[in-house]
């Protein structure tokens, strides 16, 4: 996992509520049983026309889109399905934080494991970073994970709330697996005390 | 001790470990695994040298990936079928049962676990894919996990959780002839939006819910993460405890009693509050069908499409605008009449016994469209069984529909099974996403009684003038 710094970008705007996972990469290219090369197949159907070719009108096919590692999406980014996919896609892309004013919960959570920030801000700054985009298409924010801060193109700045476990593991570069395995007397004990048993063998 | 929402006691019975600045440490009773979302998860413990901890907690299954034709025939998608083998090599690996594609108890992961009476009330249960909130239908807290936390359960039988708020969605009275479980969620979702839910869990209460079938309340909980919450649940009753009992997984004999007096003790306590609720009234609602392209963009079936024009919100009314050309409808139309190309009827929304009597019950004695394919796939192994031995695949073939195997098929389009880029499909599945059934798709989500009318007719149609 990669740890995560203070760093200052332009933004690839995409003004669309509620991006579902599907467009984020479509299913099929789901059949894959590795990480790598995902990047690729970002926003395939709304990024390549039906010969595979790039559509000139895409965002991420124009300069401002290709040169953005924040990503600035209408409400509710991420909803439908709990694929990982998603946040690798972004990540191998180049992306490094997606803007909105909400986020699907499985999404968020996938994100953070892979240092991908997820940055909610107020719907009155989420609007006025449209606004200043579209007078600036250049326009940057700084992005202070630590101090949970982004700095808005015009110097003001914003707090977003991140959890603070999730804030250590990518401050560190550390994911949650190796702090669960260390918790394994807890889970012992749970399970010497644990009366539910079930036979998943039963029917295969 | 403090009232609590079942939720909160399912919670409480799982916590294994809590610390201040660190989300609890929840014990998971039932993981689920495919073969989709979990390879990079095996990639993952053979890395770290580790092994599954409890198999015996755990079963994988083949369902999105693989084709619903003929399972005596080679998988024609190479991509697909090397996942497929990658998978079962997994499960043999680490010691995983393993419902395999020529298996009699194959099955979408969510049909086969309370097929098999895996799914239990008051468990914790999760899988990689976002429909696990079906099982919340049995009382259990069931979510929808990414392949990382697939990596945490096969290694700890564990996740890291942070408690989400509770909220109440009551349903009170009775569903009009014609309307579902289906038209219940959808209602739903088309109040609250599809992230209405974010954050939370439901549970579903009141009367008209109490008289729902386990498989309908499935449908209903299944939804849940359309409304953008997690899970959603039902408290257990006679009806969970009758639809369980004597079943292969489900506990017999004296277990049997002591896990009935456990789970007995698990529906929410009077008076306990939740952070949030709504309220529907079962007795107004009328059959639902979505518009758009998402799952809340649905409207009552004699109801008009929304105009965008009308939407003061920019990005609101972009997104709206954007859907509507997506799907090159007018707005302030109805879709009644709107002509198909396809009807399929499967998913884990909508593809169990239940759904495909209810579908047959419309195609007896009719003709599907000559403009309309077709496809009735089951949603397990012995779901198809059932259905073949109550000749409910004769009423499908007679009609002119498609008999197909167990799977995932249409509802995520990634095994063949798609839509032409401009089709139209009344779905019983779960998302109308772009693309979702096949690039340049769309979709229109509905009930299996809608689906079966629209069938007959080859265009949108209000099941009710043909019930």
């Amino acid at each position: 996992m990669e740890k995560v710094t203070t760093f200052t970008s332009r933004l690839a705007p995409l003004a669309i509520d509620n991006i579902d996972t599907d467009q984020i990469i479509p299913a099929r290219f789901l059949k894959t049983t590795s990480k790598i090369g995902l990047g690729d197949q970002l926003f395939f159907d709304w990024r390549y026309d039906a010969e595979g070719k790039p559509k000139a009108d895409f965002l991420l096919n124009k300069p401002e889109g290709k040169a953005a590692q924040v990503l600035l999406a209408g409400d509710n980014f991420g909803c439908g399905s709990s694929r990982e996919h998603a946040p690798w896609a972004l990540t191998q892309y180049g992306f490094k934080a997606v803007i909105s004013t909400s986020f699907a919960d499985i999404f968020k959570g996938n994100s953070a494991k892979n240092s991908l920030l997820t940055i909610t801000i107020p719907a009155d700054a989420h609007k006025a970073l449209f606004a200043a985009l579209a007078a600036n298409p250049a326009a940057t924010v700084t992005v202070d994970l630590a101090q949970q801060k982004l700095t808005l193109p015009d110097g003001s700045a914003v707090t977003f709330p991140v959890d603070e476990f999730a804030k250590q593991c990518m401050l560190n570069g550390v994911d949650e697996l190796g702090y669960i395995l260390q918790q394994d007397d807890a889970i012992q004990a749970f399970e010497a005390k644990r009366t539910l048993s079930v036979n998943t063998a039963v029917a295969a | 001790m403090q009232q609590r929402t079942i939720i909160e006691k399912v919670w409480d019975n799982h916590v294994v470990a809590e610390r201040a600045g660190t989300p609890t440490l929840l014990y998971i009773d039932l993981h689920l695994v495919h073969e989709v979302t979990s390879p990079q998860a095996f990639s993952g413990l053979r890395e770290r040298g580790i092994k599954v901890r409890r198999p015996d907690l755990t079963i994988g299954t083949t369902d999105h990936s693989i084709p619903t034709h003929d399972r005596s025939l080679p998988i024609v998608d190479k991509i697909a079928e090397a996942q497929i083998t990658q998978f079962e090599k997994n499960c043999q690996d680490f010691g995983i049962p393993f419902y395999g594609p020529k298996n009699k108890n194959q099955g979408i992961v969510h049909v086969i676990g309370p097929e098999q009476g895996l799914t239990q009330p008051g468990m914790t249960v999760v899988c990689g894919d976002s429909h696990t909130a079906t099982h919340g239908a049995f009382g259990a807290l069931a979510f929808g996990i990414g392949t990382s936390q697939v990596e945490h359960v096969l290694a700890t039988q564990c996740l890291l959780q942070s408690r989400s708020l509770t909220y109440e969605v009551r349903v009170e009275g009775t569903l009009r002839p014609g309307v579902g479980a289906k038209d219940v969620v959808l209602n739903l979702i088309s109040r609250i939006g599809i992230g209405g839910g974010n954050g939370c869990v439901f549970e579903y209460t009141g009367s008209a819910i109490r008289a729902l079938s386990m498989e309908e309340r499935m449908t209903i909980c299944n939804m849940s993460i359309e409304g953008g919450a997690r899970a959603g649940l039902v408290a257990p009753d006679d009806t969970t405890y009758q639809y369980l009992a004597g079943r292969p997984a489900a506990p017999k004999g004296a277990d049997w009693e002591k896990a009935l007096s456990l789970w007995r003790k698990l529906p929410t306590d009077p008076g306990a509050q939740y952070d949030k609720t709504i309220h529907i009234d079962a007795n107004t609602l009328e059959p639902m069908i979505t518009f758009g392209t998402n799952p809340g963009m649905g409207i009552g079936i004699t109801q008009m499409v929304p105009d965008p024009a009308l939407i003061g919100d920019p990005v609101e009314r972009d997104t709206l605008g954007k859907a509507l050309k997506y799907m090159d409808l007018p707005a302030g139309k109805s879709l009644l009449g709107h002509p198909v190309n396809v009807v399929f009827i499967g998913s884990c929304t909508n593809s169990r016994i239940s759904d495909l009597r209810a579908a047959a019950g419309v195609f007896k004695g009719r003709k599907v469209s000559p403009n309309v394919r077709v496809m009735v796939v089951p949603g397990s192994q012995l779901v198809k069984q059932q259905a073949q031995a109550e000749g409910l695949d004769r009423i499908f073939k007679d009609a002119g529909a498609d008999w197909r195997e167990a799977g995932c098929s249409m509802c995520i389009a990634m095994n063949g099974d798609q839509l032409a880029p401009g089709e139209y499909s009344v779905s019983t599945s779960n998302r109308n996403f772009e693309g979702r059934q096949g690039k340049g798709g769309r979709t229109f989500l509905a009930s299996p009684l809608t689906a079966a009318a629209t069938a007959v007719t080859g265009v949108v149609t209000d099941v009710r003038t043909l019930l």
